[in-house]
């Protein structure tokens, strides 16, 4: 390497390494003041903590009302689980009939769809709210459940439907030859190959589901069936002026999980982002 | 006689055997695979039930005094007429969502483009940063990052203790309306890693020959930017301009949590009045005639977006889009 490039090379290093650090300094930021002692997170800069005071995970844990946090985060996870598991089963079949099949309209269906990705929601929600109600759905988990099952998202049927593509139709076909039918071709040629591009719909969902707020503000009305999100908001608004370390430690906590599967699928998604890449 | 007829009839039949079978391929590859509408069914239930439906029903109740406890009724386009001449909030929040998206949305896709272009190079450990600068995305729509703002930007908070320490006197970054919005928007530009990994997929399409044969014409590098590695890259950036003005337009959380519209309702977002008429005054026939207005406003920029891209957005393929 000439010297040159070199020292191109370490300042290149050196200025990533600098905004890195401004980035994520924040988030390094927030896990120390949630073990500080709670006078000292505005008094001073500096970051380590005179004492680690692990007790504001405690007591935030067992947050202001009558539900404590380990009931936040069972909803949360009777939430999501469910909305992921619909989303990735629905829309791995409408990918299929939209990738493989020959039927009438697929065409402008296929239009409608991809053009509901650039729908702001704005404009259905009112509505939707209307007809869930109707339902007797309002403060239940089904507004979340139904979308997910019917594959009312269309990023995720479009992901998958671009992967499919990639897939040589021959495999089908020599499958179909050897008696399959075109259920067990999707089960059983087509859905080990798709592995890694199901596997980032779920991760995505995963974690849209997860920092839900919006829906789960408008239909969920009982603090019982609250997700984290909203026991988060409702802990800020209640003590957010006192108590900040624990504020600070159950945000922390809140994020954990989406810090944690985004580190455990990086794998994931370079390999499906490969995958993808070297289709193209 | 007889055996050229027999000549004749063979070739006959040898001929219609052949039709048959033509016929035969064509009408199989004609024939519908109706099976495929069973696996798109529930999307196809999901879309007229969930995404369909409502649009058009939004229409309807746009043109009515809608509240939820009273019954419908028809009152033809006075929403829209009070909207644009009764509610002083509708004209606050049109001036500050667009301001909004004005800071949002470029801060986000130019600081995303930079680190893109600085990242597209061969270096040990590279994806490592692409990691790091990618966390901030995923956590963005969370409550918890909301929360961590209110903290950051308070009188005594970080930043202006940060501030303090270069000779800045502190502001209130929160609290004041001059700089409340701005504070809400850094919020997605800190979030510029999706974006950023969008271009860094474009950047990784642009063929190496093409900067090898402008390093032999001996074109400087800004040179190279803006002839090269700029044009071929617009499609990606009409894409993401596209996307995140839709979702700009639509910002709610952050608006909602960090400073739920304030101080002075700098930051009262669309979104905020939106939800506001909607879930908490529940006058939905307003709601969803003030949803119809930012329904018109994204489609005309979209639109817009679109038809100047024939000016400047480069395609390879010479231009003819399908």
């Amino acid at each position: 390497m000439n010297p040159r490039r070199r020292t191109r090379n370490i300042v290149t290093f050196l200025f990533l390494s600098a905004f890195g650090v401004l980035f994520i300094y924040p988030l390094i930021w927030m896990f120390f003041a949630s073990v500080k002692p709670n006078e000292e997170i505005f008094a001073t800069l500096r970051l380590w903590p005179s004492e680690f005071v692990w007790e504001s995970y405690v007591r935030g844990w067992l947050g202001v009302g009558r539900y404590n946090f380990g009931h936040f985060f069972t909803n949360t996870f009777i939430l999501v689980v469910p909305v992921v598991v619909l989303t990735a089963v629905s829309s791995l079949f409408v990918a299929y009939g939209f990738a493989r099949f020959r039927f009438p309209l697929k065409g402008p269906l296929f239009a409608l769809m991809i053009s509901t990705l650039m729908l702001p929601d704005a404009v259905v929600i009112i509505p939707r709210y209307i007809l869930f109600r109707e339902f007797g759905w309002l403060n239940t988990y089904q507004p979340f459940y139904m979308p997910a099952l019917l594959a009312v998202n269309a990023f995720f049927v479009f992901l998958l439907v671009q992967f499919f593509r990639g897939i040589p139709r021959d495999l089908d076909e020599a499958a179909v030859m050897d008696g399959c039918n075109s259920f067990s071709v999707l089960t059983r040629v087509l859905l080990p190959l798709t592995m890694p591009a199901v596997i980032s719909v779920c991760i995505f969902q995963f974690i849209w589901t997860w920092n839900e707020f919006f829906n789960a503000l408008i239909y969920i009305n009982s603090v019982s069936k609250y997700p984290v999100s909203l026991g988060l908001r409702m802990t800020m608004d209640n003590e957010g002026l006192v108590k900040w370390n624990e504020i600070m430690a159950m945000s922390v906590v809140s994020i954990l999980p989406l810090v944690a599967v985004f580190f455990l699928a990086q794998r994931h998604f370079v390999e499906g982002i490969a995958t993808t890449g070297l289709k193209s | 006689m007889k055996k050229s007829a027999s000549f004749f009839s063979a070739e006959a039949e040898k001929k219609d055997a052949f039709c048959k079978q033509v016929l035969e391929i064509m009408t199989k590859q004609r024939k519908w695979q109706y099976v495929g509408l069973l696996y798109i069914s529930p999307w196809l239930i999901g879309f007229m039930v969930l995404t369909l439906y409502p649009f058009l029903a939004s229409v309807y109740y746009s043109f009515t005094d809608y509240s939820m406890v009273r019954e419908a009724n028809f009152v033809g386009v006075k929403n829209y007429v009070d909207m644009f001449t009764k509610d002083p909030d509708f004209y606050q929040a049109l001036h500050v969502t667009f301001l909004y998206v004005l800071i949002a949305v470029p801060g986000k896709l130019i600081i995303a483009l930079f680190i893109a272009m600085i990242m597209n190079i061969r270096l040990r450990g590279i994806h490592f940063f692409r990691t790091v600068y990618y966390l901030p995305s995923i956590l963005g729509g969370s409550v918890a990052v909301a929360v961590l703002w209110r903290f950051l930007f308070m009188r005594d908070g970080l930043v202006n203790n940060v501030l303090s320490l270069f000779g800045i006197p502190p502001a209130d970054w929160l609290g004041s309306p001059d700089y409340a919005l701005f504070t809400i928007a850094l919020l997605p530009i800190w979030e510029f890693g999706s974006s950023m990994v969008i271009f860094l997929a474009g950047l990784k399409q642009i063929p190496g020959e093409l900067y090898e044969a402008a390093k032999v014409d001996g074109s400087s590098r800004v040179r190279t930017f803006f002839s090269i590695t700029l044009p071929l890259l617009t499609p990606v950036i009409l894409f993401n301009l596209v996307m995140q003005t839709i979702n700009a337009f639509q910002q709610f959380t952050a608006a909602f949590v960090v400073t739920n519209g304030g101080p002075a309702k700098a930051t009262y977002l669309y979104g905020l009045l939106l939800y506001n008429n909607a879930f908490k005054f529940f006058k939905m026939g307003y709601a969803s005639a003030l949803s119809w207005v930012l329904f018109g406003i994204i489609f005309i920029i979209t639109l817009i977006l679109f038809k100047s891209s024939n000016r400047w957005v480069y395609y390879a393929d010479g231009g003819e889009r399908r």
